[in-house]
């Protein structure tokens, strides 16, 4: 049962990543892609409607990892102090900038907004990309369960690394990759006219920067964390996922370039879970890997809850996953197509 | 490490604090417009349409604040209390991941349907759009009390044989008798709230003459809405809640009425200082044997006081303690008082003429956010020195490692912040009044 709660805090996490990562993607090539402020309400139009309820997702994933590892959510909530910290600040300062930008109808006003909604989305995607990079080289845990790291030390991976080192870092940088080509892929399939052949243009060059990207990292991982080999040799079946991502990653590129507009988003959709699930795959079943001593690993097994929680959440937690996926099938009938403004949300020029 | 949890409880209280400034606002709108939203479709009337409209975009200002400076309060049971969420996380962990997956969820997804969906949707799916987004904050609001009361009052737990403790009975969980009065008690407030923030804007309209046919319809919900909820605050579940601290929490209840020795016939005290030298309550006024007749319908029951506990027991900052329960419950009762009398005002017909009541209800707007303030922190500081009342001290709960100046550090940075998000959202709340509630909501892209 801890095995399934591992793979469902996972799976909620990708969807996650997946979801509120067009947005960080859009925020991403936002200013790029848009030049008026028309093109601008139609490029936030793409979103709007929509981030907030992808941020829940945030809130259940840590709610599930809560009450299904406590442990775990303690040490590393507490050992990624002041990351997580500053992800709170930007999440806020990006999330203001969504809401309030066109409340004011001022020029300066809604430029500054355009600028906070843009550095915040990339910061986040630098930062969440460092995170998995730290959960898979691993955090300095002591005997208790508990680490605390700074924000970087020399930049090098080792027994006492920082939250930044060499690979923490490619895997920011990876992350802005991809999720600008991910973003970008969203705007080609939900705009129309200048926006869309922008965005199309980004696509191409994120994409193959996206490739370059994913393979340095992959091959890093055998210096950082070479026991995540162990599992693959053990069960070769695993090696399905990053296939699958990489095969997915190739289909976005080439079905954007066929102007197969929802099945390049689809596509880069299943790239980013399936290379997510690969990570798990190789870091189960720890949660929190040491670097100091195997044995301080925190593990599905030592980091669990009680018997009984575990399975009355079975329960409610299938309860709200239908009603989940319900509602994000009536939203996207919804707001299904392209972005139209309506007449009048545009503003008098 | 002992400076550090200093900053600890600070951050964590002012981060709650200001946080909790927009869901008491979001949830008492949140039965008002499912009102509204009634009346817009009973009477097919355009004006109810603008009103609810209105109420809906106001209602969406404070949700989004509140979403904003929610997600550091679940962080924050990690980064600065690991000791406590490892400790209870087996627990209060399923509460806050129902909160996540069921309310929050619910609550966001309605709001865009309202929000954006006008024109797409018929009236009566509009309608339904707002009962969910009631269902959901009040969800919310349960789930979080939930966790709050388990914390008050811990039931349906057992302790595995590392000392943490688990769920054994979700049901028990949930059904914790603590959060009946509390529950009662903190939704109310809501709608006291939202009550009077209400009949402020709806006041302000009338008295500047711009939009008064609106103002009157704010004014007129605002006040009905307000004076049965304020009387409902006191009677019966603010009584209900002090019955049940005087049983489940004698300490925290001896502590913010100032009740320093044990009583037959004990005094209620209605002003005066805890004195923390001499024990006493410095110039007291008092109502001789009032608290017994209070609690327990008789001039003569003993009460216990803070001497029949060990000091070790006491709630660590017992003038403030004392000093929000008496803020709370004073501005309590004034609220019944002046929603009392315009309603009365209203029902004589005279309400909208009568310029110096509605000036009294503009400039109340404020005062329901420190009675919930002063009652949280009222709840909050009585519950000290336990972080689970009665299983861990709060200063065992706190994160080991995080040095005491990175929480200093991050508590500045959070007060820089919230002051700034403080400005913002006064700001905007000024923009939608100034707007008004004519036309379609302000220039939303969908």
């Amino acid at each position: 049962v801890e095995t399934f709660w591992y793979g469902v805090i996972t799976l909620t996490l990708g969807i996650y990543v997946v979801l509120d990562g067009l947005d960080f993607g859009v925020g991403i090539v936002y200013l790029f892609v848009t030049r008026s402020e028309q093109e601008r309400l139609v490029a936030l139009g793409a979103i709007k409607p929509v981030w907030s309820g992808y941020e829940v997702l945030l809130v259940a994933s840590g709610g599930l990892l809560f009450f299904a590892f406590p442990r775990a959510y303690a040490a590393g909530f507490s050992g990624f102090y002041l990351a997580l910290i500053i992800v709170l600040w930007l999440l806020i300062a990006r999330g203001l900038a969504l809401e309030v930008r066109s409340h004011v109808d001022h020029l300066l006003w809604r430029q500054f907004w355009d600028v906070v909604f843009f550095g915040a989305s990339t910061l986040l995607a630098v930062v969440f990309g460092a995170a998995l990079g730290n959960l898979i080289r691993g955090v300095p845990l002591n005997s208790d369960g508990y680490f605390f790291v700074a924000l970087w030390t020399d930049f090098m991976t080792g027994p006492e690394p920082g939250i930044l080192d060499w690979y923490t870092v490619l895997m920011g940088i990876a992350s802005v990759g991809i999720l600008a080509f991910h973003g970008a892929n969203y705007l080609v399939m939900k705009t129309e006219d200048e926006v869309r052949t922008r965005a199309s243009c980004v696509s191409t060059v994120t994409g193959f920067a996206a490739v370059g990207l994913v393979v340095l990292v992959l091959g890093a991982i055998h210096f950082v964390q070479p026991s995540f080999q162990l599992n693959y040799a053990a069960h070769p079946v695993g090696y399905l996922f990053p296939f699958v991502g990489l095969a997915s990653l190739a289909a976005a590129i080439r079905f954007r370039r066929r102007g197969k507009e929802a099945a390049a988003f689809s596509a880069s959709s299943l790239f980013i879970l399936a290379m997510l699930v690969s990570t798990a795959w190789g870091s189960y079943p720890n949660v929190l890997i040491a670097t100091t001593d195997p044995a301080n690993s925190l593990t599905i097994t030592n980091a669990v809850a009680g018997e009984y929680g575990m399975q009355v959440a079975l329960w409610w937690f299938l309860i709200g996953l239908v009603l989940f996926c319900a509602y994000q099938i009536y939203a996207h009938r919804l707001f299904r197509g392209k972005v139209r403004l309506m007449p009048e949300s545009i503003p008098p020029e | 490490v002992a400076s550090a949890l200093l900053y600890d409880r600070l951050q964590f209280a002012i981060t709650a604090s200001f946080h909790y400034l927009f869901p008491q606002l979001t949830m008492g709108l949140a039965l008002l417009l499912v009102y509204l939203k009634s009346r817009a479709l009973q009477t097919g009337d355009e004006h109810y349409h603008r009103v609810a409209r209105f109420w809906t975009t106001i209602f969406a200002l404070s949700f989004g604040f509140g979403v904003v400076t929610g997600i550091p309060l679940e962080f924050q049971f990690g980064t600065n209390w690991a000791k406590f969420s490892n400790f209870a996380g087996g627990v209060i962990g399923q509460t806050l991941a129902m909160e996540g997956v069921f309310a929050f969820f619910l609550e966001s997804s309605f709001l865009g349907i309202l929000l954006y969906g006008e024109g797409r949707f018929s009236p009566r799916t509009q309608w339904f759009a707002s009962l969910m987004l009631f269902l959901g904050s009040w969800l919310s609001g349960y789930f979080i009390l939930a966790t709050n009361a388990w914390m008050q009052h811990p039931v349906a737990y057992t302790v595995a044989a590392d000392g943490r403790l688990f769920v054994n009975s979700l049901a028990g969980l949930l059904a914790n008798p603590w959060l009946f009065w509390q529950f009662a008690h903190n939704m109310t407030a809501a709608v006291v709230t939202g009550s009077f923030v209400m009949a402020a804007v709806g006041a302000f309209y009338i008295l500047s003459g711009v939009h008064s046919d609106y103002g009157r319809t704010f004014v007129r919900t605002g006040v009905v809405a307000g004076a049965i909820s304020s009387a409902l605050m006191i009677f019966p579940t603010g009584d209900g809640n002090a019955k049940q601290v005087f049983e489940h929490q004698p300490i925290k209840g001896a502590a913010f009425e100032g009740l320093f020795r044990t009583q037959r016939g004990a005094d209620l005290f209605l002003v005066g200082q805890p004195n923390m030298e001499t024990l006493t309550i410095d110039n007291p006024i008092l109502v001789p044997s009032a608290l017994s007749i209070l609690l327990y319908t008789n001039r003569y029951a003993e009460v216990k006081g803070l001497d029949a506990f060990p000091r070790k027991d006491w709630p660590d900052n017992l003038p403030l303690l004392y000093y929000s329960y008496h803020i709370m419950a004073g501005l309590g009762t004034i609220f019944v008082g002046v929603m009392g009398l315009a309603a009365l005002w209203l029902w004589l017909g005279r309400l909208f003429i009568a310029n110096w009541l509605l000036w009294l209800l503009l400039l109340s707007a404020p005062f329901p956010y420190i009675a919930t303030t002063a009652g949280w922190m009222t709840a909050e500081l009585g519950r000290q020195p336990w972080l689970v009342y009665g299983l861990q001290r709060t200063a065992e709960g706190a994160s080991p490692l995080v040095h005491s100046g990175n929480a200093l550090f991050t508590l500045l940075g959070f007060l820089g912040l919230y002051l700034l998000l403080g400005i913002l959202f006064l700001f905007l709340f000024a923009e939608t009044i100034r707007h008004g509630p004519v036309g379609r909501s302000t220039g939303h892209a969908a």
